[in-house]
């Protein structure tokens, strides 16, 4: 199999970025062009003259992946290149849920033919783990760290899937890195179907989330099973895919998995909070049917 | 140099300053437009979107992007997959654009970009002056100040050729005044299909975002190497300094229409007084010294066309003679209280024998009016600077002190 | 080397970091136990699993980081993760 992206690369010991990347393009094929915000994904695949991709890629600035890829688009079509290249945005949760929100918006509201891949690590992890908003409630980051008066961050992950379906996207799908070939599959169908369309894929990080780098996929499963991480597919707007996860696992599962998390057990009032966490696993699996 | 060739009144048509503008980028078969509305730019845009509209732009697409941070970013792509790329935008919209327009000097994409030159905020205002342009002077673009419309529309096919050049690969703004020429109707010729296919060829990038040869763009690079980045695209502005002049000659050549090409001079010869100036203030200084010629003040003018690269040399050998230079800057940096080409000019002069006096003025911020007898007086002053030396290094002018 | 310019790279350069060197622990295949479902070969970080011609799988030493994902998710448990001797 020739790999679209190399060894070599500078990611960390079981790096969730490296794998969510490998499965996107997988899915996406050779014939792609991929655009990479700022990040941990571009520093550590980039540094000249070395490069690990295999397919044309273009790192340009944190905020802006989805308005260069709709650059790329408009420019193959103006000079009739287009065919069947597929364009692929990869950005982390910080680049797509914050600072790129913008862009994305634009390039979705005016339908360029593209995929945009979010890996979602739930934090800044190349500048040193500092809070998102892709952030889940009651997690420590190192703007949002535990402390003798606080839990954490004090807010819910932002819906992004959501927002991206009210722009009336024709597919948006929810990833896991505890299930590469449904991820390899959705990238695929996403790269088919014409129009913007979204992969949202939730990436445990070994470093930022401070667990054993052998657990990257074990800590993604448990997210699944607890119904933190719903995975679904939706079409123009409408749900039409659930994965069932059969006898939800407990939040505690998941959550004493993580050193972001630890502070839940041994803080007074924890239960409390962990409880409040297992009242959105509860949501997420009545709203979806897991 | 003077301004040379002969306009030919049968081929001009009375058009606003943006539509020859954007008929110009037209007939530069640009492959891909991204901009954002903005006054006093948007007739530029609203101009192409009509000839997009009307199928007169082949194999272009047209982006209305979101901001102009995207408008600009997404060039960076489009440019990446060797497009021949075009955008405008003035003020707020050009801050906006800061970040991606160090990435696009950066990544060597020659993105060509009209600037419609005005005042920035607070307090908001929407004249012109060109403060916006100037506060981007060191993110790696070329700079080109045109005069009057025909000169605007002229740049916008020499500033393709010179930022496409393989020797510099550098992206350009075309700057003119908002309003005073944006807005404004005046006789111009056209510029020509033929001609302009004659003038300029097609985009040959180096690389391209392929996926038959997939090559990376934009990568990182860490202290071994940053250096010689910034040290190559140094060079490549020293190139351009050569390319601007080919540009202007080569256009003369085609077209018959020429305005200098780094610098132009009028009336320097024998001047004592050399007033220095970028932009369509030009047009004012021009004719107030045709009316002082008649009373004898040997006042000529330097009209400085690149800001970027800063062509020193020309300037030099232009003042040599010079007994007093007046620099008018439409810009000030805050807490110098000194206007960018007065500062340079100065710069350039310091390690050299000329010692000639170099004294300017801060002129038309926010769009204020420039009168003849404005320029008239500072022409006297420098005449006193001549007799008795500089008193007043650099200053306001016509600051209405009863207001303050 | 020569600087390109825009810093322009060549496909799949980063082959020359031999990462390897960053691994304590290196796995090793208990080929009894393997059953060729591959998918130590999908997950794998980076891209240091190799496929053999009779169809089971080596480590890629040069590449390999050592982070035991290939271990701690084999559904067989052929694969042991070992000290690394230096």
């Amino acid at each position: 199999m020739k790999h679209l992206l190399v060894s070599g690369h500078r990611g960390c010991a079981g790096c969730c970025d490296a794998m969510a990347t490998k499965f996107t393009l997988m899915g996406a094929g050779e014939d792609c062009i991929v655009v990479s915000p700022t990040g941990c994904l571009e520093v550590m695949t980039t540094p000249f003259p070395e490069t690990s991709w295999n397919v044309p890629w273009i790192h340009s600035l944190f905020e802006n992946a989805a308005a260069v890829a709709s650059g790329i688009e408009a420019a193959l079509k103006a000079m009739g290149k287009k065919g069947n290249t597929r364009i692929v945005a990869i950005g982390g949760d910080g680049a797509t849920m914050d600072i790129g929100l913008q862009a994305i918006s634009g390039a979705f509201e005016r339908g360029h033919d593209f995929t945009y891949v979010c890996i979602d690590n739930e934090a800044y992890m190349n500048t040193g783990v500092q809070r998102s908003s892709g952030t889940p409630f009651n997690a420590s980051t190192t703007t949002s760290p535990a402390g003798k008066v606080s839990f954490g961050n004090q807010r819910p992950k932002k819906n992004m899937p959501a927002i991206i379906a009210a722009h009336g996207s024709p597919y948006v799908a929810t990833t896991s890195l505890a299930y590469g070939k449904d991820m390899i599959a959705k990238v695929k169908k996403a790269t088919e179907i014409p129009g913007p369309t979204y992969i949202h894929c939730h990436s445990p990080c070994t470093t930022g989330w401070g667990f054993d780098t052998s657990k990257t996929v074990e800590v993604a499963r448990m997210a699944v099973k607890t119904g933190l991480w719903p995975l679904f597919e939706m079409e123009n707007g409408e749900i039409t895919k659930v994965r069932k996860i059969g006898t939800p696992s407990p939040v505690e599962d998941y959550l004493k998995m993580q050193s972001r998390f630890k502070h839940l057990f041994s803080k007074e009032g924890g239960a409390e909070e962990i409880a409040k966490i297992q009242a959105i696993a509860d949501k997420n699996i009545e709203h979806y049917g897991l | 140099m003077a301004t040379k060739g002969k306009l030919e009144m049968e081929k001009m048509v009375v058009v606003e300053g943006s539509y020859a503008v954007a008929h110009a980028v037209k007939v530069c078969r640009p492959n891909v437009i991204s901009a954002y509305p903005i006054t006093p730019q948007t007739h530029i845009v609203e101009g192409l979107s009509q000839f997009i509209a009307d199928g007169e732009i082949q194999n272009c697409e047209y982006i209305n992007v979101e901001s102009e941070f995207s408008a600009l970013s997404a060039l960076v792509g489009s440019s990446a997959v060797g497009a021949r790329c075009y955008s405008a935008t003035t003020s707020q919209g050009l801050e906006l654009m800061h970040e991606v327009l160090f990435n696009v000097s950066g990544m060597r994409l020659p993105v060509v970009m009209t600037v419609v030159n005005r005042a920035v905020s607070a307090p908001i205002n929407i004249w012109n002056d060109h403060q916006d342009a100037i506060s981007q002077r060191d993110t790696g673009w070329i700079q080109l100040y045109a005069e009057d419309l025909q000169e605007a529309a002229d740049m916008t096919a020499q500033a393709f050729k010179i930022a496409e050049d393989k020797g510099v690969l550098m992206p350009a703004m075309v700057c003119m005044d908002g309003f005073i020429l944006s807005h404004v109707y005046e006789p111009v010729i056209l510029l020509e299909q033929e001609l302009t296919d004659e003038y300029l060829p097609a985009y040959e990038p180096l690389n391209t975002l392929d996926p038959k040869k997939p090559m990376s763009f934009g990568t990182l690079a860490d202290p071994n190497y940053y250096t010689e980045f910034r040290y190559l695209q140094q060079k490549a502005m020293e190139n351009a300094l050569k390319k601007i002049e080919d540009a202007a000659n080569e256009f003369y050549d085609v077209f018959g229409r020429y305005y200098g090409g780094l610098i132009d001079e009028y009336q320097t010869e024998d001047a004592d007084i050399i007033l220095m100036a970028m932009g369509s203030i030009v047009g004012t200084i021009k004719d107030t010294i045709d009316n002082l010629r008649q009373k004898g003040v040997k006042v000529g003018l330097l009209k400085v066309r690149s800001f970027r690269p800063f062509p020193a040399e020309a300037i030099k050998e232009a003042i040599k003679d010079a007994k007093v230079v007046v620099v008018l800057d439409k810009n000030i940096s805050l807490g110098l209280n000194e206007g960018a080409l007065f500062t340079e000019t100065k710069s350039c002069l310091y390690n050299t024998k000329n010692r000639v006096p170099v004294v300017g003025y801060m002129i038309g911020h926010g769009g204020r009016d420039i009168r003849m007898s404005t320029i008239e007086k500072i022409i006297s002053e420098a005449e006193e600077v001549m007799k008795t030396g500089i008193k007043l290094e650099s200053q306001f002018t016509d600051v209405r002190e009863e207001i303050l | 080397m020569k600087i390109t310019i825009g810093g322009v790279c060549e496909p799949g350069t980063s082959l020359v970091n031999k990462t390897g060197g960053w691994r304590t622990f290196k796995p090793v295949y208990d080929y009894d136990k393997c059953i060729k479902c591959k998918l130590c070969e999908l997950l794998c970080p980076d891209m240091a699993v190799l496929p053999r011609e009779d169809g089971y799988f080596q480590f890629d030493y040069d590449y390999c980081k050592g982070c035991g994902i290939c271990a701690n998710e084999c559904p067989k448990t052929a694969i042991t993760m070992v000290l690394e001797e230096k």
